[in-house]
């Protein structure tokens, strides 16, 4: 009961706290501003295939994610709370609480990209079919943020800050990028809901896989 | 009020192979102190560290008991407090703030509004208990540190540099704690003056040769 409790509050205390200083979401902001600026300057004139497009898309998601949730550990450690975390809460409490609050930072900033593209691409980024793209995204993003909330837990440790961030994440999320590309272009193409469903099996499987080895790894990560 | 032991035995440790201490053994019970002394870099902070479950030790065991029940780790936290110089308190919420979201992230079901308003009063923050920590001087931050180190009355208390940054009135509240804490539990303090040392009735010292 107590580990509810303490999740819930250490939640609370990261968005209070994301309202207040903004961290992540200018940073987020930011990203996703410039980055359909300089796409929608780039495609101006081509009328640009749905595979494309949903490449372009999840760029978009990755790298934003990438900037925002990178700092998930890093703002801890370099206001020295680390160790007042480590103090009063398990290493449990810590992940699945930064975990949570990674997903929702993830989905609402999917969400973001969505409209954004929905505005400035209307006459191609149409989708045809909802139910692929919904669980594409809600999937989509339970991924990114297991796969970035463990990248950000151990760079946070590493010397190297900045720069081991895209090379580490690269290999883990290639297979996230890939099969959601791959079913963002079927919900694009107005494909079937039944022809999605082994992506969507694959990222049901990459969750649970990530969560469960991050949930592992994650108490030698956090405390040295 | 929980009576607590705690027994550390042939405790060593290392950084890359390198030896900071080794063989530190002593055992403390309710009403007992330690001081831990030593000149800079001889390992204090560590083994502050090393006892309150946030490093492990390269070789040894830390055990702890209440009431007569050996004490696992994860529950550990419903029973230290503190104070040190690497323990920071989050910038942008206020000082009451702090004690609040702390608690409850631990979820010590004890401290209670009225508990925090009381540990404000004692550090002398009660009056400036809405403003941002960000705006607080440094001896406030350190005052603040001590609220919320006794918050849940603890049993067992770790003070490492217990006066950096205190004012003679903030040493003199710090003189409260500490006999309160003698009182009540246990207390261990790591520092190099010997007024401080005094407040313990035993000590060790670190890196002799
Ligand atoms: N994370 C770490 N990695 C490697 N070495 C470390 C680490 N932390 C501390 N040390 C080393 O361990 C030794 C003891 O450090 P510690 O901070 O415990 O000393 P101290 O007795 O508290 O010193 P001071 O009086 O200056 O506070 C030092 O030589 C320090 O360089
Ligand atoms: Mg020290």
């Amino acid at each position: 009961m107590s580990q509810f409790s303490s999740t819930y509050a250490l939640i609370r205390k990261d968005v209070h706290s994301e309202l207040r200083t903004r961290y992540a979401l200018n940073a987020l902001l930011m990203f996703v501003v410039t980055a359909v600026a300089t796409i929608l300057f780039a495609l101006r004139s081509d009328q640009p295939t749905s595979s494309v497009l949903s490449g372009l898309y999840w760029v978009v998601v990755f790298f934003t994610a990438m900037s925002g949730l990178s700092r998930t550990f890093v703002s801890e450690e370099e206001r020295g709370t680390t160790m007042t975390l480590q103090l009063i809460a398990s290493p449990s409490t810590v992940y699945f609480a930064k975990l949570l609050f990674n997903t929702a930072l993830t989905f609402s900033m999917t969400i973001a990209v969505t409209i954004l593209y929905m505005t400035v691409f209307s006459n191609s980024f149409v989708i045809k079919t909802f139910s692929i793209f919904a669980g594409t995204v809600i999937l989509g993003s339970l991924g990114f943020a297991a796969a970035s909330t463990i990248i950000a837990a151990i760079v946070a440790k590493a010397n190297t800050r900045g720069t081991l961030y895209p090379v580490l994440s690269f290999p883990i999320l290639i297979v996230l990028l890939m099969t959601v590309m791959g079913a963002t272009t079927k919900a694009l193409d107005g494909e079937e809901f039944a022809t999605a469903l082994p992506d969507f099996q694959i990222l049901i499987g990459y969750f649970l896989a990530m969560t469960g080895g991050s949930y592992l790894l994650f108490e030698y990560v956090w405390k040295d | 009020m929980n009576s607590m032991t705690l027994t550390v035995d042939k405790v060593a440790k290392e950084f890359n192979r390198r030896s900071i201490f080794r063989d530190v053994s002593f055992s403390l019970s309710q009403g007992q102190s330690l001081a831990i002394t030593g000149r800079n870099g001889s390992g204090k902070s560590t083994l502050i560290k090393v006892i309150a479950g946030l490093l492990s030790a390269t070789r040894g065991t830390v055990a702890y008991t209440v009431d007569g029940n050996s004490l696992n780790v994860e529950d550990l936290r419903y029973h230290i407090g503190l104070v040190s110089p690497y323990l920071q308190l989050y910038d942008e919420f206020s000082g009451s703030e702090n004690l609040e979201l702390l608690s409850k992230i631990r979820s010590d079901l004890g401290s209670d509004s009225k508990r925090i308003q009381e540990v404000l009063e004692a550090v002398g923050l009660w009056e400036r208990r809405s403003d941002y920590v960000r705006t607080y001087s440094s001896g406030m931050k350190q005052r603040l540190k001590y609220a919320f180190a006794v918050l849940h009355r603890p049993s067992l208390l770790l003070l490492d540099e217990p006066t950096s940054n205190l004012d003679q009135n903030g040493i003199t509240m710090v003189a409260q704690v500490v006999a309160e804490q003698n009182r009540s539990g246990i207390l261990i303090v790591a520092t190099n003056d010997a007024d401080e040392a005094a407040w313990c009735s035993s000590s060790i010292e670190l890196g002799l040769p």
